[in-house]
C-alpha cells in the first residue's frame, strides 16, 4: 500500500509533467549558478568558474534524463516519445502509410465481422433454457441415398416415442404450415407461413407468453376447439400491439379460431416467417395423426440429467424399429438420429461462415505479410543508422521497441479504421444473407472488440518483429564493415523477403483457387438447365379455400375459368396451371408400386414428386414430350386415373423401358389408386442446387379439392412478364374478390432466390481473393524493386562489363519469379486442402477442377510477371555512370 | 573525484534524507552539506545527487517546495514528508546493523 505522498506524487507526475520538466531545468541551472558563484567568489575568474562547476556537476543533459528515468509513468513517457517518433517516420512517406493503413483496415475489419457473425450465429447458445440440453431427433433410413440421413419425423412415431420412452425429460414436435388468416368477417386476408407445436414444446424450450397463455394438453389434439399463439411480430402488425386480442376470434383458413396468447419478441424460432402457431395436433386430420408413413415434422427433446444423449437416443431407436417392422410394407425408418439442436440450426451456414472467415484470415495474414515487406524494405534505408545506434550503445530492444512501433501504429489505425469498417458491413452481411440463421442476434459487442484488439495487437506483432528483429540483429552491425560498394551484403534480407514472398503468393493461390472454384459452381448454377423455359414466365401461387371450394366441381370452375381469362390478356402469350413450378422447391412427394413390376420389398421405396397439371402446362413451359401424349380436355372430373411420368422416373423404376399403359397404384388421402401412364416428358429441376428426382404429373382438371386448389399459374408473355403480374391478380380477384395471391415471381427471380445465397458466398470470396491478388502484385513489386535498387551497382558493372541489356532483364525477372513458382506450387497443394474444406458449397463442381485450378494460377502469374517487368525494365535500363558514380 | 558506485549500495538515500532531516535544503546545500559534515570524505558528482534526490520525491519521502533562497533567487527546497521520516529511521537502523557487521568482520580478520 503506498503512502499517501507517493500516490499524490504519481497524481503530480502524471498530470504535471511538462511543468516538472521546467521545473527541472531551473533546479539544476540553479545548482550550477550557485557553484560558479562559489568559485568566482574564491577567486577564479569567471569562465574558469563556470568550467569548474560543469566538472564537479557533470554532464547536465545526462543528470535530466536520468531524473526523468526515476519520475513515475516514465514507461508512458518513452512509450509517448516512441509513438512521436513513429508517426514522424510514417508522415515522412505518407504513401506507403496511407496504403499499409487501408489494408490493414480491410483486412482487420473484415476479420472482425466474420467473427461477429460466427460468434452470433455458430458460437452463442441458442436463447432457449438450458440450450446446450436440447437435441433434435430425426428419422433415419437405413437405405437412404438422399440429403444427409436426417429424415422429417411422422407423427405417429413422434407420439409412440413420447409415451413409450423415458430415456428424454420430454419430446416435443412441431411442423411448419401455411395458412390463410382474416378477420372474423373474412376482411384483410393474406397468406402467410405459420407453425404447430405440440402443446410441451414452449415448456420445453423455456418460452412463456406475454399475454395470454399456452396451449392446453387438452388443445393439442385434431378436431379439438381451434387455438392459435400469436408471434410478437404478427401481434404488432396485424393487431397494433393492443392486448386485447387475446380471447378473441380470428380466422384461419375461414375457421373462427381463439387466440389464446402471444409469443415473446425474441421467440423467432425456427425462423422470423412464421407468424402464428397451432397446436400440433390440429395441424392433421384425426387419420393423419396417427400415421408412421408420412413425414413432416422436426422433434426437439430435453435431455434428463444423468441420461447420456447416446443412450437416450439408442432408446428411441430401438422403438422406433420396433414401428418399423410392425408397418413392413410401409416407408418407416428404422432409425433414429439425433443431433445437437445448435448444430440443426446452423447445418446450412456453418461450412460457408467458415471458409468465408478462412479467406479473410488469409487475405490479413497476405496483408500482414506485405506490411512486414514493405517495413522490411524500409528499415534496409536505414540500416546504417541503425547498426550506429547500436555501435553507440543504443539496446537491441529500445531499436526493436521503435520498429515494432511503426507497425503497431499502422495497426491500430487500421485496426480503428476496420472496426468502422466492420461495424458498417457487420450489418449489410447478415441483412444480406439470405436465410441466415439467427441473422437478428449478429452485433458487436465487448467480445468483438476484445477480439479485433487482439487482432490488431497480433497483426502488429506479425508485421513488426520479422523486420525489426533482422534489421537490428547482430550481422547489423556487418552494414558498417561494408564498403559502400559491396554487393552481396544484404544476401540474408533478400532471402528473408523472398520467403515471406513465397508465403504470400502460396496463400493467394489457395485463396484464388477456393473463389474460383465457388464461383465456377456459382455460374454453373446460374446456367443450369432447369429443362423448361425461364425467360418471359411469371408464376404466381394461389389457394382456394377448402369450405367454399369443396366439390370437384366448384374447383375446375374456377380452374378454367380462369386460364380462360388469363390467356385472353393482351400480352400473354400462353396460360398453365401447376402445383408447384419448376425450381420451387420440391413441395409434396408420394410412396407407390408399379402394377407391371414386382412390388418393392419395404426397403427400396418407390418415391417421386408429384405433381398436378393442366393439358397446356408442358407446351407453355417448353417441357418436351419423350413418348406416348400429354393430358387433354378428357382428363377431367372423375376421369381423372392418368399419369405423364418424368424421365427420371422411367429410368429410375423402369429401367428405362416404354412406360406407356404400365400403371401405378399409389394412395392420396389413404386412398389407393390405379393410374394408367399416358406419356413421359423431360425433366425439370425442383431445385438447381439439387440433383434431379422422379416426377409424376397427376390431372389438375379433376378439380380434386385438397389435390387441386392450392395451385401456381403459370403465364409465358411476349412484353415484360412482372408487368402482367397486376393483370392476372385482377383477374383472379374477379373470380374470387377475397382470394389471396402470393409468391408472384418470374422464373428469373425464382432462380434468383435459390442461387443468391452461393452468388452471395462466391462473390465475396472472389472479392477477398482479388484484393489478395492485388496485394501479392504490389508485395511483389516492392521486392524486386527493392532489390534493382540494391544491386544498380553490380548491374552497371555488368552493363559496363558488355553485358546486354536483354540479359539483364531476363536475370531480374527469372529472380523475381522464383519465389512465385514456388509460392504457386505451395499454393496449388493449398487448393487441394481447399478444395475438400468447401466441397458441401459446390454443386455438381469437383473440388479439384484442374482447369479453374490452372486458369487461377495463370491469373496469378500473370500479375507476377507485371509487376516483375517493370523492375526488371528499370534494371536493363540502368545508365553504369550515372549509378557507379552516385556510389 | 569519487562516483556514487564508491558509496556503499544505497547509502546515497541515507546521507540525502539525513543531510534534510533538521531543516529543509536546495540540492547544491545538501551536496555542501555531505560533503562538510563528512570532513570532505565523500566526495561525489553534484550532478549525481538529482536522480536520487528525484527517486526519492517520487517515493513521496521527500517533498519540494520552491521558495526564495539566500541570494533571493527562487531555489527548490527539499524536505521530509511522514513517510520520509519513517524511511529515514528505517534505512539508519539499517545502516548502523550493517556497518556493526562490516566492523566485526574487519576486527576479527
Amino acid at each position: 500500500m503506498p503512502s499517501k505522498e507517493k500516490l499524490y506524487m504519481q497524481i503530480r507526475m502524471l498530470f504535471g509533467r511538462n511543468r516538472a520538466g521546467e521545473r527541472l531545468q531551473d533546479e539544476l541551472r540553479f545548482h550550477l549558478d550557485q557553484q560558479i558563484s562559489e568559485n568566482i567568489a574564491s577567486g577564479m575568474n569567471p569562465d574558469d568558474a563556470r568550467s569548474a562547476a560543469m566538472r564537479t556537476f557533470g554532464d547536465p543533459a545526462l543528470v535530466r534524463e536520468q531524473v526523468r528515468a526515476t519520475w513515475n509513468w516514465y514507461s508512458l513517457d518513452k512509450l509517448g516519445r516512441d509513438l512521436k517518433y513513429g508517426v514522424r517516420t510514417l508522415l515522412r512517406s505518407p504513401g506507403f502509410a496511407i496504403v499499409s493503413v487501408l489494408v490493414m483496415a480491410l483486412g482487420i475489419g473484415a476479420t472482425t465481422s466474420l467473427f461477429t457473425m460466427v460468434r452470433a450465429v455458430l458460437l452463442r447458445p441458442l436463447p432457449f433454457r438450458d440450450s446446450s440440453n436440447l437435441v433434435m431427433l430425426y428419422e433415419h433410413f437405413r437405405q437412404g441415398k438422399s440429403g444427409d440421413g436426417f429424415n422429417a419425423v411422422a407423427p405417429g412415431d413422434y407420439r409412440d416415442w413420447r409415451s413409450q420412452t423415458h430415456g428424454f425429460e420430454d419430446i416435443a414436435a412441431m411442423r411448419r404450415y401455411g395458412g390463410i388468416v382474416s378477420g372474423v368477417h373474412s376482411e384483410l386476408p393474406e397468406v402467410v407461413q405459420s407453425a404447430g407445436g405440440s402443446a410441451n414444446l414452449f415448456p420445453l424450450l423455456g418460452v412463456t407468453p406475454v399475454y395470454g397463455r399456452l396451449f392446453a394438453e387438452a388443445e393439442d389434439k385434431p378436431q379439438a376447439e381451434p387455438v392459435v399463439l400469436l408471434t410478437w411480430s404478427f401481434f404488432q402488425r396485424r393487431f397494433a400491439g393492443d392486448p386485447s386480442i387475446v380471447g378473441k376470434q380470428i380466422h384461419l383458413d375461414t375457421i373462427p379460431t381463439t387466440v389464446v396468447g402471444v409469443l415473446p419478441n425474441w421467440f423467432n424460432y425456427p425462423d422470423a416467417r412464421i407468424q402464428f402457431w397451432m397446436p400440433y395436433a390440429q395441424t392433421f386430420t384425426l387419420q393423419d395423426y396417427g400415421i408412421h408413413d408420412g413425414h413432416q415434422s422436426m422433434v426437439v427433446a430435453r435431455v434428463k440429467p444423468g441420461v447420456s444423449v447416446a443412450a437416450a437416443t439408442r432408446e428411441v431407436s430401438t422403438l422406433q424399429y420396433q414401428i418399423h417392422v410392425a408397418n413392413a410394407s410401409k416407408p418407416v425408418a428404422e432409425d433414429v438420429w439425433s443431433r445437437p439442436m445448435i448444430d440443426d440450426v446452423v447445418k446450412d451456414v456453418k461450412t460457408p461462415l467458415l471458409v468465408l472467415l478462412c479467406s479473410v484470415v488469409c487475405m490479413l495474414l497476405i496483408a500482414c505479410l506485405n506490411v512486414s515487406n514493405l517495413l522490411v524494405a524500409r528499415s534496409a534505408a536505414r540500416r546504417k543508422e541503425v547498426a550506429i545506434r547500436g555501435a553507440l550503445g543504443g539496446s537491441r530492444l529500445a531499436l526493436i521497441r521503435e520498429q515494432m512501433t511503426e507497425s503497431l501504429l499502422i495497426c491500430v489505425a487500421g485496426g480503428g479504421l476496420g472496426l468502422l469498417l466492420s461495424l458498417a458491413s457487420t450489418h449489410w452481411l447478415a441483412a444480406h444473407w439470405r436465410n441466415l440463421p439467427r441473422a437478428d442476434t449478429v452485433h458487436v459487442d465487448g467480445w468483438v472488440f476484445a477480439f479485433a484488439l487482439g487482432l490488431v495487437a497480433a497483426t502488429a506483432m506479425l508485421a513488426g518483429l520479422l523486420p525489426a528483429i533482422s534489421s537490428t540483429g547482430r550481422e547489423s552491425l556487418s552494414a558498417l564493415r561494408e564498403s559502400s560498394r559491396s554487393i552481396g551484403g544484404s544476401a540474408s534480407r533478400a532471402r528473408l523477403r523472398k520467403m515471406m514472398l513465397t508465403a504470400e503468393i502460396a496463400l493467394t493461390v489457395t485463396l484464388l483457387a477456393a473463389a474460383g472454384l465457388l464461383f465456377h459452381s456459382f455460374v454453373r448454377l446460374r446456367t443450369a438447365d432447369l429443362g423448361c423455359r425461364t425467360d418471359h414466365v411469371l408464376t404466381m401461387k394461389f389457394g382456394l379455400p377448402e369450405i367454399q371450394y369443396n366439390t370437384r366441381e366448384k374447383v375446375l370452375l374456377f380452374h378454367e375459368s380462369l386460364l380462360e381469362r388469363v390467356r385472353r390478356l393482351p400480352g400473354v402469350s400462353g396460360a398453365a396451371l401447376v402445383s408447384t413450378a419448376p425450381a420451387a422447391g420440391p413441395e409434396g412427394d408420394r410412396v407407390f408400386t408399379i402394377l407391371e413390376r414386382p412390388a418393392p420389398s419395404y426397403s427400396i421405396q418407390y418415391v417421386a414428386l408429384t405433381r398436378t397439371a393442366d393439358p397446356q402446362y408442358f407446351s407453355v413451359m417448353q417441357i418436351p414430350l419423350l413418348r406416348g401424349r400429354v393430358f387433354t380436355e378428357h382428363e377431367r372430373l372423375h376421369n381423372d386415373r392418368f399419369i405423364v411420368v418424368s424421365r427420371q422416373f422411367v429410368n429410375q423404376y423402369l429401367a428405362g423401358n416404354d412406360p406407356i399403359g404400365k400403371h401405378v397404384r399409389s394412395g392420396w388421402d389413404d386412398k389407393v389408386d390405379n393410374y394408367e401412364i399416358i406419356g413421359e416428358v423431360d425433366d425439370t429441376l425442383y431445385d438447381v442446387t439439387k440433383p434431379v428426382s422422379a416426377t409424376m404429373y397427376f390431372p389438375i382438371l379433376s378439380g380434386i379439392p385438397n389435390r387441386t386448389s392450392e395451385a401456381t399459374i403459370v403465364v409465358h408473355t411476349s412484353v415484360d412478364p412482372l408487368a402482367i403480374s397486376t393483370p392476372v391478380q385482377q383477374q383472379i380477384s374477379a373470380l374470387e374478390p377475397e382470394l389471396p395471391v402470393y409468391d408472384a415471381l418470374t422464373m428469373d427471380q425464382i432462380l434468383n432466390k435459390t442461387t443468391a445465397s452461393q452468388g452471395f458466398a462466391a462473390n465475396l470470396v472472389l472479392a477477398f481473393a482479388g484484393t489478395s491478388l492485388l496485394l501479392a502484385g504490389i508485395g511483389l513489386y516492392g521486392v524486386l524493386s527493392y532489390l534493382v535498387t540494391q544491386r544498380s551497382v553490380e548491374i552497371a558493372i555488368r552493363i559496363a562489363l558488355g553485358a546486354r541489356r536483354p540479359e539483364v532483364l531476363r536475370v531480374v525477372l527469372v529472380d523475381g519469379l522464383k519465389p512465385v513458382l514456388f509460392g504457386a506450387a505451395a499454393g496449388v497443394a493449398g487448393a487441394a486442402v481447399a478444395g475438400s474444406l468447401i466441397r458441401s458449397m459446390l454443386y455438381g463442381a469437383s473440388p479439384y477442377d484442374p482447369l479453374v485450378v490452372a486458369g487461377m494460377v495463370g491469373c496469378l502469374l500473370f500479375t507476377a510477371v507485371v509487376a516483375c517487368v517493370i523492375p526488371a525494365w528499370r534494371a536493363s535500363r540502368v545508365d553504369p555512370i550515372q549509378a557507379l558514380r552516385s556510389e | 573525484m569519487g562516483k556514487p558506485s564508491d558509496l556503499v549500495q544505497g547509502t546515497l538515500d541515507l546521507l540525502i534524507l539525513k543531510a534534510i532531516s533538521l531543516e529543509p535544503k536546495h540540492g547544491w546545500a545538501i551536496a555542501k552539506r555531505i560533503q562538510q559534515i563528512s570532513n570532505e570524505v565523500l566526495q561525489l558528482q553534484q550532478g549525481s545527487l538529482y536522480p536520487a534526490l528525484h527517486r526519492l520525491e517520487q517515493q513521496g519521502w521527500i517533498i519540494a517546495k520552491w521558495a526564495e533562497g539566500e541570494t533571493g533567487r527562487q531555489a527548490k527546497f527539499d524536505s521530509l514528508t511522514e513517510s520520509g521520516r519513517g524511511q529515514l529511521e528505517k534505512e539508519a537502523a539499517n545502516w548502523s546493523r550493517l556497518s556493526q557487521a562490516i566492523d566485526i568482520v574487519v576486527a576479527e580478520a
